[in-house]
């Protein structure tokens, strides 16, 4: 968790200094969504990911400096630097791509399922999107599909309570997107998004249904993002209080206080795991300024695969 | 060899393909024991069963995106619209994502998957279910296109169509559906991005995709009578599109039309039209070039209405004898 907010913070302070350029959107404060979500997942099983997939890319095991190296535009990046923040795949650690089209990956993934059920591979895909997402008309088709086919995804629902400026008060007549599930005949589970431990513990649940064959969970994470929606947004659709109350419901606070009163660490271990964290979002900066921009010759490579 | 129809050489390059290779799965709605809109996956059931021959919810967005999620992780997926006018309904998966994941990767992902999408009007069914789009598919990076004119090649065609490790757009004119051609009974490929001269002539070369081969070379018989010796190239593919061939034969020519149903305005003529005048066959151009195209209107239902929306032979005839008249 903390290595995913020092990420986003150092892409933050980079991108204000214009060292970073196009777009980014952020994932500070709804850090155990990702973390507690990918830990319930095995290496071979996937996921899809969306426009704020930073933190899903590092709980999947992405190296970071790879990741820093793409946003700044680096040969060495996940995709030699023509994705950028909102298109970093990494196929091999079982990330099938972040995603510019709000609920693009979602058939995706009930694709990536489809091969797990006809080759036997047994993996489970793990299917992040937002709220503003499930009112996508790709929502709706996904889960339909992978509802009558039985395939192994989990569609989990961060709601972050805003697509964009758009608040989940405005856009939803109902209170729980999950109970969306119903209509779709399979699973449904609200979670509090800022507990790691009750994230794990519905989500390894749906990944071991989805593992035993028996279909598709839909899971709402209730979550906040700190920050705004992307670059420039001066945040006037929610009030400061707002968020300063979401801000005291800080998700890597409230766990390492759990970890600190069960006993399972100390204060003194969190803070090096903290500054280990810190340490390698620098070396990432290091490493990406220090990787080549790509050549000219490259702009018309990749177009078609071999 | 015998004769098949375009129907049945679509069908029997899938089943061959899909006896080779377990990863080639077709997707679309009522493929199943319906056997498609048109008939096209008749039987396949029976042999392949619902796992590999897979009915969807009606669903195109879905459809396309579960294909391309599938072809990413290591299957081959042919995905039948039933319209391909429907292709609209599909156009984000198959422009945002399957066009482009390849790219956006950094060249690390392929998406092999082959979209069949019967297209064409000349059935009735008016303007929702007889449109020409392939011009906005062709326009993006990233996409291939192909056009099949008649049995043999749509077989070959759709076997490198499988066989390629990238989103391709395969066109089949409804009404090619029944024409028969020679066709092998053993499965062989035509590349990608080889144009054929369909028939060979000195006099003006024409250009004619997809049902307009057919047209073009009912049209270039009727002028042989008059003396006007006609080359009918079909480019086959328009993405990638071998514009050598084409080039070669206008300088041989010295003149050169185009002929697609596709609405004249924007569609790929144009394009092809384009690339003849800014090549080498510019100083060997004795005529202006020609393009003939669809009106611009939608395909109306009525018969005659229907029939005049689209170049006809006659159209063609007229437009290769005012080329002949100018030079
Ligand atoms: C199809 C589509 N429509 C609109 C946008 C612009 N857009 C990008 S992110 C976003 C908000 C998405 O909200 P949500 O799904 O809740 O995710 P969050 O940003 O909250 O993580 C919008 C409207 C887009 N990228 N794609």
């Amino acid at each position: 968790m903390w290595l995913i907010r020092y990420f986003d913070e150092k892409v933050d302070e980079m991108f204000a200094k214009g060292l970073i350029h196009g777009t980014t959107h952020l994932c500070v404060g709804q850090e155990a969504t990702p973390v507690a979500a990918c830990t319930a997942l095995m290496k071979q099983d996937k996921i899809t990911s969306t426009h704020r997939g930073h933190g899903h890319c590092i709980a999947k095991g992405a190296d970071v400096a790879k990741m820093m190296a793409e946003l700044m535009g680096r040969t060495t990046g996940y995709c030699k630097g023509k994705g950028g923040s909102m298109h970093i795949a990494d196929l091999e650690g079982g990330n099938l791509g972040a995603n510019g089209i709000v609920g693009g990956g979602l058939p995706i993934a009930v694709g990536a399922a489809l091969t797990s059920k006809m080759l036997k591979e047994n993996y489970v895909v793990l299917c992040f999107f937002g709220d503003g997402a499930s009112n996508e008309g790709s929502f709706h088709e996904a889960l339909n599909m992978a509802a009558i086919w039985d395939l192994p995804v989990v569609f989990f629902c961060e709601n972050n309570q805003y697509g964009m400026s758009g608040s989940v008060k405005d856009m939803f007549r109902i209170e729980n997107i999950a109970d969306r599930s119903q209509a779709y005949g399979m699973p449904g589970h609200v979670v509090d998004g800022n507990d790691l431990q009750e994230v794990y513990d519905v989500v390894q649940a749906a990944v071991e249904r989805a593992r035993r064959g028996e279909g598709p969970s839909l899971i709402e994470a209730k979550t906040y993002r700190w920050k705004g929606h992307s670059k420039s947004d001066g945040r006037k659709y929610r009030t400061r209080e707002e968020e300063a109350e979401w801000k005291a419901k800080d998700p890597i606070a409230r766990f390492g206080q759990r970890l600190i009163d069960e006993g399972l660490a100390t204060q003194h271990r969190l803070d090096e795991l903290r500054k280990k964290a810190l340490e390698e979002v620098e070396q990432a900066v290091v490493f990406a300024e220090k990787s080549p921009f790509p050549t000219i010759e490259m702009l018309e490579e990749d177009v078609y695969a071999l | 060899m015998r004769e098949i129809t375009y129907q049945e050489a679509v069908r029997e390059a899938m089943s061959q393909v899909m006896r080779e290779d377990d990863r080639v799965f077709i997707l679309g709605e009522d493929i199943g024991v319906y056997g498609g809109a048109f008939g096209v996956t008749r039987g396949m059931i029976e042999e392949f069963g619902p796992e590999r021959v897979r009915n969807t919810p009606i669903a195109e967005a879905g459809i396309a995106g579960a294909a391309i999620g599938a072809a990413l992780t290591g299957m081959r997926p042919i995905m039948e619209l039933q319209f391909s006018d429907f292709v609209t309904i599909a156009m984000d998966q198959l422009v945002n994502q399957a066009a482009k994941i390849c790219y956006m990767y950094g060249g690390k992902a392929a998406v092999p998957l082959v979209v069949r999408a019967p297209a064409g009007s000349g059935t009735g069914a008016a303007a929702q279910h007889s449109q020409s789009l392939e011009a906005w598919l062709a326009h993006v990076p990233g996409l291939k296109v192909v056009q099949p004119s008649n049995a043999y090649d749509a077989k070959g065609l759709l076997k490198s169509a499988i066989d390629d490790n990238n989103p391709v757009i395969f066109y089949e004119h409804k009404l090619l559906y029944s024409t028969k051609a020679d066709v092998p009974e053993e499965l062989y490929s035509i590349p990608l991005g080889k144009a054929d001269i369909k028939r060979s002539g000195t006099d003006v070369t024409l250009v004619a995709t997809s049902i307009m081969v057919q047209k073009s070379l009912a049209a270039a018989e009727i002028l042989a009578k008059d003396g006007i010796s006609v080359e009918v190239i079909d480019p086959r593919t328009l993405v990638p599109l071998d514009i050598k061939t084409i080039v070669d034969s206008v300088k041989r020519t010295g003149r050169f039309a185009v002929v697609y149903e596709a609405v004249k305005r924007g569609g790929y003529g144009a394009e092809i039209a384009s690339l003849v005048a800014e090549s080498e066959a510019f100083d060997f151009l004795d005529a202006p070039i020609v393009r003939l195209g669809g009106k611009e209107v939608p395909i109306p239902q009525n018969p005659e209405l229907e029939r005049n929306a689209v170049p006809q032979v006659e159209d063609i005839v007229e437009a290769i004898r005012n080329i002949m008249r100018k030079a």
